[in-house]
Formats: structure tokens, C-alpha cells, sequence
């Protein structure tokens, strides 16, 4: 009997166990961790891009060695008294080492210093909280202080945090307003969507970019599975790739899909179009 | 009530039916679990005042002491209002909605209907209008009395050419300097296959970011629902004023349960947890002021709840007129940018909303 049960459904982490192999999260064939690594995670049989963490993607995408992090003490505070959530936030801080679902920091891509933030799908579903909110808000502020480009890259599945209410909501409005004046300076925003990227977070910062680029298969969207099923929003026609990077290209929401492989290349052919 | 009296109440031709007992009726018909002894209470004084009017009987005395029972039961009830008492209240059947503020508080209102992208969203409705004279636009979620009307204003929520067709309208404002004034009332943004092809999350985050950069005066007031996105995408505005009895929240009580305990009949508890009402959101700094309602809630007296809405309007208008363009973009920023709450390790200090 395999580990679980035979009835169990649950998913692998999206971190691929320890070990020589592993099994691909969607085709389900059998790749070696090595093969996998070298190849930045991106199944070579069906091509699925596996999550990455904050840190996989910026050693992906920086020069080595050139990215330095911000604001890394700052702690969530648990200002609304929520039923268990210290406890969940310690459980993830323990599981992936981060302090919380944004890391920051300012790296090279190519020739350009690039003002950066990552949310970390491993850390509460990534979700925005005021700690992602400041955290994405001091590096827009910084790069309009000293004139950098803005890489956001976005891999939340709940959008923003239930867990701090009001005020993950308001963060809503609160990067938004920072990257207006970083826009309103003619400065430039990449918005990179990755798996996946739902709700507050796709409704706010990563839906303002000058250029949104996607990563093949991403799920992209407003409302969430469980939210729309509850309002029966799906009866009818719902496309095959409904949420998808590819559906969102489609529909003109997104400027570009790119497969992993290419990213890097492409984000520096952009940067040197705008510097 | 004797049964007589119930009969008079009830009759819906009767000559003597007042429109002072049709609206006792209407309230009691609506009425949410809580506010029960009030709607029976008013009816009980209705109906003696029928019969001191009607048949001519003198109870003038049983009328008073029942006034001072439905006060008594009033302040009460309402001072002991649940976290859930208040999310029903802001989904009131009876709650005033933009357009009744709009009729009640301005005038010479012209409606515009297009985005000049896709069409009309009833949903979200706008225009120029006037108040006490000065010029203003108005824009604001617009839900339907009745199930025919509910279902073509989908509810309060708006699709993405309603948050364009505000954020048009906004920019008209502007370009022809007359303030912003929005009205909040949405359970959420539209969440149909519809909405996300013509990109509701993209309509709702660029309002954010080019409301932010508004040189006008900007003011939103949430007057029922500020469901989540769908209020923010027309409430980045200098001020936000918020009623007594309205909610502010990232998910409905509903949801939220769903999604922690699997069973959205826990939503009286998620709406505690939320810290959804304006008593939080004025704490949190996440709104400025809290207008108070007149006793009972909005719905028992539509004017002089709008009284109270427009004389806060002006007040936030007459503080940010002197402003410049540059300085109400400014304070505009420094209002959204210090809200969260967070604290630096290695610090005793924690960096609290709203300063």
C-alpha cells in the first residue's frame, strides 16, 4: 500500500522530496532530481514549471552574488487577535526558513540593478499580509528613490491574508499607490506571474505592471475554485484553460507567457529596451 | 394586539391605512431577528394611533409610554449589536443605497452610463450632480430593492467595465477639477467567467493606482458592504467616512468560515475574528471617521442619515479645498502608506496603523 493509503489524495509539497528521484507533480512519470534541477524544475517530459521558492527564483534570475535583501526583520504582529495564527505563522517560519510569504532585495539582471520582491507560495499560500505589504512597498519606494527598475514576481494562491483582515485589504491600495508614483516617474514595473497567482495579489501590484510576463500553465485568476463554486459563477461556459497563463494571454490580461528556460533572457532584452 | 387591530393592520385597502402603518408594516416585513420587538412595538403604536385618529378613542397616554418602551428597547438592542448583528445590518433589505444618498443629498444629478470599452454595468453607477451648488461627481455600487431590480444591478457587484466606467468618470472629474465623492456598497466584485475574461482583477488594481494620482479632492464613504476588492477598487481616496452599521472586510463571514472550518454556518464567529466593523476600521486608521446612524439604523429614517452623510462630506471637502494638486496626491499617498501593522525584531516598538 502505497504511503497514505490507497484512498489518499493528497498532493506531493511542492518542494520535490529529498532524494534521487522524484515523481512530477502533473504527468506523474519518474525524473531524477538532477535532471529536474538543471533543468530550473521544469519537468522534461510534460513540461510542467514546478514552484519555486523566493530564493530558487532570485539565484534563477540574479547574477550571482549581486542581490542583497531588505528589510528582513520585519515580523508579523497578529493585529487582530486571529484564532491560530501565530501558531501557523511559526509553523511556516520553522518549515521554510523565511520570516514571512515576501522576501525583497535589490539584484542585477544583466547590466541593470533591478529593485526586487518575491512572494514564497511555502509561506501561508503566500498570501499578502502587512509584512508582504511593507516588505513590496519599501522596494518600490526604494527604486524611486534611487531610479531602479521594479521586478515583482507574485505566487500566492489565496491573494490577500484572511488572517489580518482589514489591513492585508489595505494593502492592497497601499502598493498600488506606491507603484503610482513609481509609474507616474516613468520608471518600469515587470510584473512576473507564477503559480499561482490569485485574488487581493493579481487585483492589486501584480496586475500593474508596464509589462506582465507568465510562466506556461501559472493558474492566474480573480476567484478562487472554492469561493466561485460557492457562487455557482462557473455554471455555463468555462474554458478548458479557464485561469490559466495561456487563457490570460488570450484574453489580452497578460503581455507574455515564457517558459522558464527563457525568462531570464527575456527580462534582460526588456530592461535594455527601457534603460 | 387585539385582533381587530391586526385586521387594520393588515388590510391592504382599507381606508384608513395610513402611510405611517404601510412603512410599520414594510419595516416589520424586513425586520432581521433582533429587531423584532421594534417592529412590533412601532406597530403596536401605529395601530393606537389609528384608533385615536380612525375611530376617534383617546389613547394618547398608552401611545407615549409605548414611545418610551420603543426607545428604551431601541438603545438597548442596538448598543449590544454582534459583529453579525452588523453584517446584516449593512445587507439590510431596507438599507438606504447610493442612489437614495444621491436623490437625498445632491442635485441636478445627470447619469452617465458607458466606459467607452465594453457597456453599461448597473451594478456601478455615476454622474455629475451638485451639492449645495459646488459641482461634484458622484460614483457608487448600486444595489436593487426588489428581486427584478437586485438581479439587474447583479447584487451591488460590478464588473470591469463598472470600475472603468468610475475610473472614466473620475478622470473627468479632474480634468475638470470638481471633487471625487464614492459610495461603497458592493458584497465583492463580480466573480463570473465574464468578469475575469474582461479582466475584473486588472479594472480593479488600475482604479487603485490611477485614483491615487487624482489631483482633485477624493472622498469614499462605505454605506453598507466594502467587500473587499470590489471596495477598493473606487475607495483610494483622500477620506473614507464609513456608517455606524456598515462592514469593511477582506472576505464575507461566510467565505472566511468556509475556507477555516469548512462550514460556512460558523459565520457569525468569522465575522468576530474579522474585525470587520467601523469601530476596527477607525481603529486600524482604515477609515477617518464613522458617522453615526440615527437610532435604530440608516433604514428607520433615510433623511437624516443623509443629513449626517452630506454635513461629513462637507466637512472633508471645506479641509481638503485649500490643498494642492501635488499636496492631496501627497497626503493621499502618506494616508495609504502607513497602513498594516508590523514590528521590526530586535525592536520593543510596534509600528501601529493610523500612527
Amino acid at each position: 500500500m502505497p504511503p497514505g493509503g490507497w484512498f489518499s489524495r493528497h498532493k506531493p509539497e511542492s518542494d520535490l522530496p529529498e532524494g534521487l528521484w522524484s515523481k512530477c507533480e502533473r504527468c506523474e512519470r519518474i525524473v531524477f532530481v538532477r535532471d529536474l534541477e538543471r533543468n530550473l524544475k521544469v519537468c522534461p517530459h510534460c513540461d510542467y514549471h514546478h514552484r519555486l521558492t523566493a530564493w530558487e527564483r532570485i539565484e534563477m534570475l540574479t547574477e550571482p552574488g549581486s542581490f542583497s535583501e531588505w528589510d528582513a526583520d520585519l515580523r508579523s504582529s497578529d493585529p487582530l487577535g486571529f484564532p491560530e495564527y501565530p501558531e501557523k505563522l511559526e509553523k511556516d517560519r520553522q518549515k521554510t526558513g523565511l520570516t514571512d510569504a515576501a522576501v525583497s532585495g535589490c539584484g542585477s539582471i544583466g547590466a541593470h540593478r533591478v529593485s526586487m520582491g518575491l512572494t514564497d507560495f511555502r509561506f501561508r499560500a503566500g498570501a499578502m499580509n502587512s509584512v508582504v505589504g511593507e516588505r513590496l512597498t519599501r522596494a518600490v519606494e526604494r527604486a524611486v528613490d534611487e531610479r531602479l527598475p521594479v521586478l515583482l514576481v507574485s505566487g500566492t494562491g489565496g491573494g490577500a491574508s484572511m488572517y489580518e483582515g482589514i489591513l492585508s485589504l489595505m494593502q492592497m491600495p497601499k502598493t498600488s499607490v506606491a507603484l503610482a508614483r513609481h509609474h507616474d516617474l516613468g520608471l518600469l514595473f515587470i510584473s512576473l506571474l507564477t503559480d499561482p497567482t490569485m485574488a487581493g495579489v493579481y487585483a492589486s501590484w501584480a496586475s500593474l505592471g508596464d509589462l506582465t510576463l507568465a510562466e506556461p500553465g501559472a493558474t492566474i485568476g480573480f476567484t478562487g475554485s472554492r469561493v466561485s463554486k460557492q457562487a455557482q459563477a462557473h455554471v455555463g461556459r468555462r474554458p478548458a484553460n479557464y485561469q490559466t497563463a495561456e487563457f490570460q494571454q488570450d484574453r489580452g490580461m497578460v503581455d507574455r507567457v515564457v517558459p522558464r528556460k527563457d525568462l531570464k533572457a527575456t527580462l534582460e532584452k526588456l530592461l535594455d529596451w527601457t534603460a | 394586539m387585539p385582533e381587530a387591530l391586526m385586521k387594520l393592520l393588515d388590510a391592504k385597502d382599507h381606508p384608513l391605512l395610513s402611510v405611517e402603518i404601510g412603512e410599520v408594516n414594510r419595516m416589520r416585513r424586513h425586520a432581521l431577528d433582533f429587531e423584532k420587538p421594534i417592529a412590533e412595538v412601532e406597530a403596536n403604536i401605529a395601530s393606537l394611533k389609528q384608533i385615536t385618529e380612525g375611530i376617534g378613542e383617546d389613547r394618547t397616554e398608552e401611545i407615549r409610554e409605548l414611545e418610551l418602551l420603543l426607545e428604551h428597547i431601541t438603545r438597548e438592542i442596538f448598543s449590544n449589536l454582534s459583529a453579525w448583528d452588523k453584517v446584516q445590518m449593512a445587507r439590510h433589505e431596507l438599507r438606504p443605497y447610493t442612489m437614495d444618498y444621491v436623490r437625498l443629498i445632491f442635485d441636478d444629478f445627470v447619469e452617465i452610463h458607458e466606459d467607452r470599452h465594453f457597456g453599461d454595468d448597473p451594478a456601478m453607477v455615476g454622474g455629475m450632480a451638485t451639492l449645495d451648488g459646488e459641482r461634484v461627481m458622484v460614483i457608487g455600487h448600486q444595489k436593487g430593492r426588489d428581486a427584478k431590480e437586485r438581479a439587474y444591478r447583479n447584487f451591488g457587484s460590478a464588473k470591469p467595465e463598472g470600475y472603468r466606467k468610475a475610473l472614466r468618470l473620475a478622470q473627468m472629474a479632474e480634468k475638470f477639477r470638481r471633487p471625487l465623492l464614492c459610495f461603497v456598497d458592493t458584497p465583492a466584485a463580480d466573480c463570473t467567467v465574464e468578469a475575469e475574461e474582461r479582466g475584473i482583477s486588472e479594472s480593479i488594481a488600475r482604479n487603485m493606482r490611477d485614483f491615487a494620482l487624482l489631483k482633485i479632492p477624493t472622498m469614499s464613504i462605505v454605506i453598507g458592504e466594502g467587500g473587499s476588492g470590489g471596495a477598493v477598487g473606487i475607495a483610494t481616496t483622500n477620506r473614507v467616512a464609513m456608517l455606524e452599521h456598515s462592514i469593511y472586510s477582506i472576505i464575507p463571514p461566510e467565505g472566511c468560515a468556509a475556507i477555516l472550518w469548512r462550514d460556512p454556518d460558523r459565520a457569525p464567529e468569522a465575522a468576530e475574528a474579522l474585525k470587520l466593523t467601523a469601530e476596527h476600521a477607525l481603529r486600524f486608521g482604515v477609515v477617518d471617521e464613522v458617522i453615526e446612524e440615527p437610532m435604530g439604523g440608516a433604514h428607520r429614517n433615510y433623511d437624516e442619515t443623509a443629513r449626517r452623510v452630506k454635513a461629513s462630506i462637507q466637512r472633508h471637502l471645506s479641509e481638503l479645498k485649500g490643498l494642492s494638486g501635488g499636496d492631496l496626491v501627497q497626503s493621499r499617498y502618506e494616508r495609504f502608506r502607513r497602513l498594516g501593522e508590523w514590528y521590526e525584531e530586535g525592536r520593543a516598538s510596534i509600528a501601529v496603523a493610523g500612527g
